[in-house]
């Protein structure tokens, strides 16, 4: 009767050890009271009608910023808790908590670092890519909406389920997956791993996978066929081009991760062999599938930030994109060629000469349009007039990194060196070069260079710089000494070592870079907060503050819900630069159609999530009764016909006069700031920032402000 | 005075990140003195081999990523806003040629970079015979749960954790598992790893050309005794090690079922252990265990493990 109920779960999944204690604690019950606080403030009617059931693009994609940079500081915590376990696990020293070596047991170490994997690639590079593609494409191509704007909020709350069902295990089940991040069979069938660890990372990634398929199709349909008259396919912008590069890998590979996932789940579930040892299944072809997609992840990522590298370097270079059709070329060629070169992660399973020899030149080519990318991008500064804002800072760092990571990436792809280098601590240095340098810090450059556009607030220079710094800094004293423990021959995933090796040392720097990288993190999140206590000196009247050339800049910052007043016109390239030179558009206005807000994306999305719950946890009934639960939401929706209302003109212009009046008072109350003048002296610095938040403390305790806050709500 | 403060500015964002690049490198020099840097202390033909051509490569892409790299670097700099002696001009950066140079570049290092892999990786397939006097050496080896188990089947005799190599001898190891998950094992001071996998042959073939103990693990996480998952080779004189195998085979107990079901049993940090072995097929048995009967047909019709692994 319990186990037709409950299924696997009993009392032994609730947490009772520190950490499951711990994390329950910081990831799912503090969450929650940040929300009950929020829904005091703001009221859980505005949270709901406004936010949660927006089908707003860039609705959405905050919130993908909010969910990816939650989960970067719980990815980041983990690393620095491999990196604190490795540098105190050297030879027989004494452990603590419990532990044999250092303060972790080895399943434990090896489920923390599994988790940091899938939450930084999945929830963290995952959600920033989609939240800046989701803010920033339809405004790119002049549209007020995307294609199935359904379809991209059911994609966020299927990304949103996969976040909470990685974070599950602390509070229902104790372990994780100890696998690594791609869970390489057969150490992830239910021989070696019979716990629930692997089947919350199955359905962590197949339901927020399944979204991302989704949200896929639902970018390039909107690309295709929605953008402004007169942009041709050959004058989108380098983003959007970027963007759909990036979202056509992402529809032609996704499936292929959910097939896999499915076929691991078949076999721990229902016991077939696909990827067993034994009757005749083949761990070979796991390894094989889960890289056919897992490579091209890779390019999804870091494809979108080539595109904002591009926007930035041609913005504060005051030029257009020079060689512009090389550009594209590039990133068409390293999309093309990514989708072929998954065998070089595994040289070394035994495959012959030829077979990996044609892995290694296509692996090695993929180098060339990525050159070209940076040639194109030497080729925009050139002759041009370029502002070290922080986006550039970012892009620099970004060169530097990643040139290192890149030809990491070249050798590794020489087969003969692959054999000494694969698994071993340089491997990992090297994938950490590539995606820190080119998708994270592609991110924070996309980030501080859009966030005016996205909040009407640009982001706090000096404090950025400082971040910038920490960030460089922490990289270098975390990444090079693992660079060299590589080549010293110490393996990835070590739990332990010999002190004789004396690995010690470096294993303590990459702890002190990994706490510099943290500072780095804790900055920029004072930055963000710096930058809305100075709102008034930063604020961004004009919608244009870094004198853009693209669409987005064209409209207010933030936008109206329905990005532009009237459809802009892009005959060039730089169709805003040419606005700006020949004179903007006169306003007329229009009746728009807006599509009004669903929580019916809500609702599937939690079906599957309970439907998922079920299969984790052996619930039969669960399982049957949310999949019914998914196919009544989805049938209901699709009987919805009134999914658009419609604003009049009349509405459109009272809405835009407000707008104008509140911008044309902030702008009275600004002092004589101009956009372009961006000077370090302007933006506060941490000691004006401290002094701020101590006074404001102050003045709270001193006149009980917190009573008005009370009457208030 | 703008011109300073710009100069200024980038020099304080350049000078931590120089100046601590500058300490890790001595730094780093130091703390490497005196320790084994398994891939710049290769001993033996393969891990010879495979670190010259990895420092060949290295080479051939620094001639291209220094400039390029300094490139961006110099334009960056001299094109800054505050610059007021440069000439700038908004169409620029744009032409055939340039674009053509763009491509052809990077194409004709890759081109020279493949024309060197392509040859390198068929001569160093870990499946090819190394070409030497002496008579190669067969060990078969079996990943376990986590100890790594080495046959000799001419000596006769079986060890767990612990391999002697004879120097200047070519040394055949043939890699399989059982009932372990995917493992890699791997030598660095004598060449480049290979994965074990169950039901499937390894072919890894390495030299020692220096006496000396060299450090072995595995490279593949496989479960909870990963880290300690480790061996040593020892690379001694042909009579040491004729010696040394004779020893075993005379003074060890044998390798039967019941030690073997031991061995297979999952344990951590197992320390060396040493067997005469008496039934010769245990590595067929293990192997013929992971097998479907028309896969045993196929490779019953052929000479074994020539191909270096796919069956």
């Amino acid at each position: 009767m319990k186990e037709l109920l409950l299924g696997r779960l009993d009392w032994h999944a609730l947490p009772h050890e520190w950490f499951t204690i711990g994390g329950t604690i910081g990831f799912i019950l503090l969450p929650l009271l940040a929300l009950a606080v929020l829904i005091r403030i703001r009221g859980w009617k505005w949270l709901w009608g406004e936010w949660l059931t927006s089908v707003d693009p860039k609705r959405i994609g905050i919130m993908y910023f909010i969910v990816a940079g939650f989960m970067l500081l719980r990815g980041g915590l983990d690393a620095l808790m491999v990196w604190l376990q490795q540098a105190m696990a050297a030879g027989t020293a004494h452990g603590y908590l419990g532990a044999t070596h250092g303060y972790l047991s080895a399943d434990h170490f090896q489920q923390i670092f599994t988790a940091h994997g899938n939450i930084m690639v999945f929830f963290v590079a995952m959600g920033f890519v989609f939240g800046l593609i989701n803010y920033i494409v339809p405004l790119q191509i002049g549209a007020r909406d995307l294609a199935s704007p359904f379809l991209n909020t059911l994609g966020f709350w299927l990304y949103v389920g996969g976040v909470v069902m990685v974070n599950m295990f602390f509070g229902l089940g104790g372990e994780y997956a100890a696998t690594g991040w791609l869970a390489i069979a057969p150490l992830s069938e239910s021989q070696f791993s019979p716990g629930v660890g692997v089947d919350y990372w199955i359905w962590s990634l197949q339901i927020s996978g399944i979204g991302t398929t989704l949200g896929a199709i639902n970018f390039i349909m909107t690309i295709i066929k929605m953008r402004a008259p007169g942009m041709t396919i050959w004058k989108m912008p380098a983003f959007t081009w970027a963007s759909l590069c990036s979202m056509i890998m992402a529809m032609t590979v996704f499936p292929l991760l959910t097939a896999t996932l499915f076929l691991l789940f078949f076999d721990r579930y229902l016991g077939t062999h696909f990827f067993t040892t034994m009757g005749g299944g083949d761990p070979m072809m796991y390894t094989n599938l889960i890289w056919m997609w897992g490579h091209p992840e890779v390019y999804i990522l870091v494809l979108p930030a080539f595109g904002a590298f591009t926007e930035i370097v041609s913005t504060f270079s005051r030029k257009r994109i020079a060689s512009y059709m090389s550009n594209v070329l590039g990133m068409i060629g390293v999309s093309a060629f990514a989708l072929s070169v998954w065998l070089h992660h595994f040289f070394t399973m035994g495959a012959g000469a030829d077979v990996n020899a044609f892995f290694g030149v296509m692996t090695m080519f993929i180098a060339i349009p990525t050159s070209v990318l940076i040639f194109t991008w030497v080729a925009t500064m050139y002759k041009g007039r370029i502002r070290f804002t922080t986006p550039m800072l970012w892009f620099l760092g970004f060169i530097a990194v990643f040139t290192i990571g890149g030809m990491a990436g070249v050798v590794l792809a020489v087969p003969p060196a692959d054999f000494q280098l694969h698994n071993s601590l340089f491997l990992v240095a090297h994938f950490h070069s590539n995606v820190i340098g080119g998708v994270l810090f592609g991110i924070f450059a996309a980030l501080s260079y859009w966030f005016p556009k996205i909040t009407g607030i640009r982001l706090n220079e000096r404090i950025g710089r400082y971040a910038f710094v920490c960030w460089m800094v922490g990289f270098c004293l975390s990444f090079i000494p693992m660079y060299i423990l590589g080549i010293m021959g110490a393996t990835r995933r070590l739990d332990h070592y010999d002190a004789s090796t004396g690995w010690q040392p470096f294993y303590i720097l990459m702890l002190v870079g990994g706490i510099v990288i943290a500072t780095g993190v804790a900055l920029q999140l004072v930055q963000i907060m710096a930058s809305f206590m100075q709102k008034r000196r930063l604020g961004d009247t004009t919608g244009d503050p870094w004198d853009g050339r693209t669409l987005e800049w064209a409209t207010a910052s933030p936008p109206q819900s329905y990005n532009f007043t009237v459809i802009p016109e892009a005959p060039t390239r730089d169709a805003f630069w040419e606005m700006k030179q020949r004179g903007l558009p006169k306003r007329t206005y229009e009746d728009i159609h807006v599509p009004k807000n669903t929580a019916a994306g809500i609702y599937i999305a939690a079906f599957a999530f309970l439907a998922c719950f079920g299969f984790v946890w052996e619930i039969t009934w669960l399982v049957i009764v949310s999949i019914i639960g998914v196919l009544a939401v989805f049938v209901a929706r699709t009987f919805d016909d009134h999914t658009e209302h419609t604003l009049t003109a009349e509405e459109v212009r009272r809405l835009e006069s407000e707008r104008k009046q509140r911008d044309e008072a902030a702008r009275k109350q600004k002092d004589t700031l101009t956009p372009l003048n961006i000077k370090g002296a302007e933006d506060m610095g941490l000691l004006e920032f401290a002094r701020t938040v101590l006074a404001f403390g102050w003045d709270v305790l001193k006149n009980k402000r917190w009573r008005r806050w009370q009457k208030q709500s | 005075m703008a011109r300073n403060g710009k100069k200024h500015l980038l020099g304080r964002t350049l000078g931590p990140i120089l100046g601590v690049l500058f300490c890790l490198t001595i730094f780093v020099a130091v703390l490497l003195h005196g320790y084994n840097v398994a891939l710049f202390n290769p001993k033996g033909a393969i891990a010879h081999e495979q670190h010259s051509l990895t420092m060949l490569v290295v080479a051939i892409m620094l001639v291209i990523a220094i400039p390029a790299v300094f490139l961006v670097y110099f334009i960056a700099w001299k094109y800054r806003e505050a610059n007021r002696t440069v000439k700038r001009n908004p169409n620029a950066g744009h032409g055939t040629l340039l674009n053509a140079s763009m491509w052809l570049v990077p194409l004709a290092f890759m081109v020279v970079l493949a024309s060197i892999m392509w040859p390198a990786t068929h001569r160093l397939a870990p499946q090819n015979q190394i070409a030497a006097d002496a008579k190669p050496l067969t060990i078969q080896v079996i990943a376990l749960r986590w100890k790594w188990l080495f046959i000799y089947p001419e000596q006769k005799i079986a060890t767990v954790n612990y391999v002697q190599l004879p120097v200047g001898t070519p040394v055949t190891f043939e890699l399989t598992a059982d009932e372990a998950p995917m493992s890699s094992f791997w030598i660095p001071n004598l060449g480049g790893m290979l994965y074990a996998m169950t039901g499937h042959v390894n072919q890894l073939n390495l030299v020692a050309d220096t006496l000396g103990d060299y450090p072995g693990s595995s490279a593949e996480i496989n479960g909870a005794g990963f880290a300690g998952m480790k061996f040593t080779a020892s690379a001694t004189s042909k009579d040491d090690f004729d010696l040394w195998a004779k020893n075993v085979h005379q003074q060890s107990g044998v390798l039967g079922t019941v030690e073997y079901d031991t061995l297979r049993a999952a344990s951590e940090n197992n320390p060396p252990a040493f067997y005469a072995v008496g039934d010769s097929s245990l590595y067929d048995t293990v192997l013929m265990k992971y097998m479907g009967a028309h896969q045993q047909a196929a490779v019953e019709s052929q000479t074994p493990h020539q191909h270096g692994g796919y069956y």
